[in-house]
């Protein structure tokens, strides 16, 4: 699991056990969870990518009913950590921004829904 | 370390780890099943099937014999079944989805048991002369096939297939001279504007 690289990736310059602790407490969740898809839009971008090969920044704002800036910042998180692709072109006059998910997002999507099923096994069994 | 967390006061009731990581996947799946829907159903291959039923319609209204009339319909239903496979199947394909799969397996076995019948009773009601009673027919059959399994497909979907149903009622009871305008209306109007919709929406 890539823990430390993903906040690292996540959260620039914060010092990941102190992060981790806190991010711990707050939503009770494991430790080695993939924080930067574990947010909702990021994991709705994420999942929607998944399906699609892709999708343009107001089809993804219209399928998640979110904002502008809300998008734009979240994608940014997932580009960052190399998890989607985005591409900016012209569709006539109008720019057009394309996301696309990377193998590295998509595994990491795959990381995540294990470990979600793993959480749900667990408590059942245990 | 320690840890200040236990020590705070936590919310009253809190929500158990499995219930929540089972919202979770309810919104990974969610997500997936609602933006599958930018490419369930072929918007411009709709307008495709719409036009050539436009030209059947004109065809067939010019039919002096009902076996020609007949046949004239059965090969639109051909053409646009050679429309509708190879739209859906590249619109799935540039989704990355497989159709085969997940919702558009869904969205093939509910579609089917209607058109199924519809090609049973097109058989039974020709053999046995009531050609005038076939556009209300079929149009109410390919409506039901559309509403059921549309309603895993955006909503637009089912709503065109009920419109096409609605149609067919209609059509059950108007002289058999009008079948033919009943079919352009449904098979090609309602198609072509519905299907432009959901090219402009969802995706192609």
């Amino acid at each position: 699991m890539s823990k430390s690289s993903t906040i690292r990736n996540d959260h620039g310059a914060r010092p990941s056990s102190l992060g981790s602790l806190k991010e711990h407490n707050r939503e009770a969740v494991s430790p080695d969870l993939d924080r930067l898809i574990h947010e909702r839009i990021r994991l709705g971008i994420v999942s929607a990518l998944a399906v699609n090969r892709s999708l343009t920044f107001n089809e993804l704002k219209a399928l998640l009913k979110t904002t502008d800036g809300n998008l734009s910042v979240h994608a940014r998180r997932l580009e960052e950590a190399d998890y989607i692709l985005c591409s900016k072109s012209f569709d006539g006059r109008l720019p057009k921004t394309e996301y696309r998910l990377t193998a590295a997002g998509r595994k990491a999507l795959e990381r995540y829904l294990n470990h979600m099923e793993a959480l749900i096994r667990a408590t059942r069994e245990g | 370390m320690a840890i200040p967390g236990p020590l705070r006061s936590s919310p009253p009731a809190p929500i158990p780890i499995d219930v929540r990581a089972a919202d979770h996947l309810r919104y990974i799946r969610e997500t997936m099943e609602r933006a599958g829907e930018f490419t369930a159903v072929p918007g411009w291959g709709g307008v495709a099937m719409g036009l050539t039923a436009l030209v059947a319609a004109y065809s067939a209204s010019h039919q002096h014999t009902p076996q020609r009339w007949l046949s004239i319909w059965l090969i639109e239903a051909f053409v646009a079944v050679a429309i509708a496979a190879p739209a859906s199947a590249t619109k799935a394909h540039r989704a990355n989805a497989k159709l085969l799969s997940g919702p558009g397996r869904k969205f093939l076995l509910s579609f089917a048991p209607p058109i199924v019948v519809g090609g049973l009773l097109t058989f039974a009601l020709a053999h046995a002369g009531f050609h005038a009673l076939l556009p209300g027919v079929w149009l109410l059959l390919y409506g039901a096939a559309i509403v059921t399994a549309g309603s895993f497909s955006v909503r637009v979907v089912p709503i065109m297939g009920l419109c096409l149903m609605l149609l067919g009622a209609a059509a059950l009871f108007v002289p058999r001279t009008m079948g033919d305008l009943f079919m352009a209306l449904g098979f090609g109007f309602v198609q072509i504007g519905f299907g432009i919709w959901i090219a402009q929406r969802h995706g192609g």
